[in-house]
C-alpha cells in the first residue's frame, strides 16, 4: 500500500533531541485531527524508542537516529524510529515489562510495555552490532 | 524542565512542571534528592499538577525517590497528574506503590 503523505527525520542521539522528536511527529500527523488522547499515546510511544535509541543503541557515543513516520488511506499511521547502534541480543527478554539493563534503578524497563499498549501495533526488529528498528502503527479514529 | 521545591518541618514538596523525559529527568533526580537529604522529611510530595507530558522516565523517577524515602523510613506521595500522565503512571501500578492524594495535604 502506498502512503498519501510520509516524512523522514535524521539527528544525533543527543537526549536534547527527545522533545524534538516526539513534538515533530504530533505536528506531522497534527493533519489527521488526533484527540489529545492520541496525540499523548503517540508522543509517549515516540518518546520511549527514541529514548531507547539513545540510552541502549548508541550507549557508547552520538549516532544517528532515523524516523520515517507514513499516513496511509483511512487515517492510519506507522512510524519507524532506527538506529544502527549495537542491537538487541534477545528481544523477547528486552520486552518483558520491568527487565531493564540498568543498574541505577531510575529507569523503568517500561519502554516497549509502553510502546505496545499505547499504539496498535508493535514489531521490533533487531541484529546485534548492526542496529534496531522499531516500527508503531496506530489508527486515528477520532476526528478532533 | 524546572521545579520548584517547598521544604516544610515534614514535608518536601516538589512542584514539577513541563515535560519529564529522560532528557529532563536526571535534572529534576539532582534538585529533589538536594532537597530530601538536606531536610530528611518524613513524606515527600511529587506534585504533577503542571506537567504537560511524561514518558516512563517519570515512572523511573517516582520508583528512584520511592527507594530514597523506603531508605530513609519516610514515605512518598504524588498529587494532582493530569489524566494522560496518569496513565503512564497505571502502567507501571504506581498507584499501588504510592498514594495518590487529589488536593493539597498541608494542615
Amino acid at each position: 500500500m502506498k502512503p498519501i503523505n510520509e516524512m523522514k527525520l535524521s539527528f544525533d542521539s543527543r537526549s536534547c533531541n527527545e522533545g524534538f522528536a516526539r513534538s515533530a511527529v504530533a505536528s506531522f500527523i497534527a493533519v489527521l485531527d488526533p484527540n489529545m488522547e492520541e496525540i499523548s499515546d503517540i508522543k509517549t510511544a515516540v518518546s520511549e524508542a527514541v529514548t531507547n535509541c539513545i540510552v541502549h543503541g548508541y550507549r557508547d557515543g552520538i549516532g544517528i537516529i532515523y524516523i520515517h513516520v507514513k499516513i496511509f488511506e483511512g487515517a492510519k499511521v506507522s512510524i519507524v524510529i532506527k538506529d544502527k547502534g549495537c542491537g538487541i541480543g534477545d528481544i523477547k527478554k528486552a520486552m518483558e515489562p520491568l527487565y531493564t539493563t540498568c543498574e541505577t534503578g531510575e529507569r523503568a524497563g517500561l519502554g516497549f510495555s509502553i510502546m505496545d499498549s499505547f499504539m496498535d501495533k508493535l514489531k521490533v526488529r533487531s541484529k546485534p552490532g548492526k542496529g534496531t528498528s522499531v516500527t508503531l502503527e496506530k489508527s486515528i479514529v477520532s476526528k478532533g | 524542565m524546572p521545579v520548584e521545591i517547598d521544604i516544610d518541618e515534614s514535608y518536601v514538596t516538589a512542584y514539577l512542571s513541563g515535560e519529564i523525559d529522560h532528557h529532563s529527568a536526571g535534572e529534576l533526580r539532582k534538585k529533589i534528592d538536594a532537597a530530601v537529604e538536606m531536610s530528611y522529611p518524613q513524606l515527600l510530595i511529587l506534585d504533577f499538577g503542571a506537567v504537560t507530558f511524561m514518558d516512563s522516565s517519570g515512572i523511573g523517577l517516582v520508583m528512584g525517590r520511592y527507594k530514597l524515602m523506603s531508605d530513609l523510613g519516610g514515605a512518598i506521595t504524588i498529587q494532582n497528574a493530569p489524566k494522560a500522565i496518569g496513565k503512564v503512571m497505571r502502567m507501571a501500578g504506581i498507584e499501588k506503590l504510592v498514594a495518590e492524594r487529589k488536593g493539597n495535604i498541608k494542615a
